[in-house]
């Protein structure tokens, strides 16, 4: 799992139907001393995130796990919202 | 998944059985104010999506979760046409 920042969501009509009523948002990945790293992707929401909080995802099939039984094309999912966080150097 | 502006189409005759009558786009990776980065790549097309549009890419073994893959040799699909993306600034 990787920790981001949620920074925008996106808007879609047309779509595959195992992605109705899921939002999607706009990740940026964070470094350990929290500043962006890494291009921006697109994550399914399974916690109820919102743009501004930090979060951790997972990449890969594991994404649509929080959905079963519906198998939701997905390959990033956010699966938990970060309170805090603390790196030892 | 990733935000992708179609680019093109791919037009092959001899291909895997099971890639029959899927229509493959060419895509370009973007990020969400809509520069282009990353390398191009070739994907399924599974909601109809044409030339000049931003979609939705699905990557890996997650592809073959989209609308009628399933067993199906892809790694990427495509499975939202974009309406719009917002992106809150100063995050």
């Amino acid at each position: 799992m990787q920790i981001a920042r949620v920074i925008g969501d996106v808007v879609t009509t047309v779509k595959d139907e195992n992605l109705s009523g899921i939002k999607l948002l706009v990740l940026q990945p964070l470094d350990p001393d929290g500043k962006a790293s890494g291009r921006t992707l697109v994550a399914v929401d399974a916690v109820g995130a919102g743009v501004g909080e930090t979060v951790f995802f997972v990449r890969g099939k594991e994404a649509s796990f929080p959905f079963h039984p519906t198998e939701v094309p997905a390959d990033a999912g956010i699966v938990g919202i970060v309170d805090h966080w603390d790196v030892e150097r | 998944m990733i935000l992708a502006r179609i680019v093109g189409t791919v037009v092959a005759t001899r291909k895997d059985p099971r890639l029959v009558s899927n229509k493959l786009l060419v895509a370009r990776p973007m990020d969400p104010q809509g520069k282009a980065e990353g390398n191009y790549l070739v994907a399924v097309d599974t909601v109809d999506a044409g030339v000049g549009e931003t979609v939705l890419i699905v990557s890996g073994s997650s592809a073959r979760m989209a609308s009628g893959m399933k067993d199906c040799p892809v790694d990427a699909a495509i499975v939202g046409i974009v309406d719009h993306v917002e992106v809150t600034p100063g995050q």
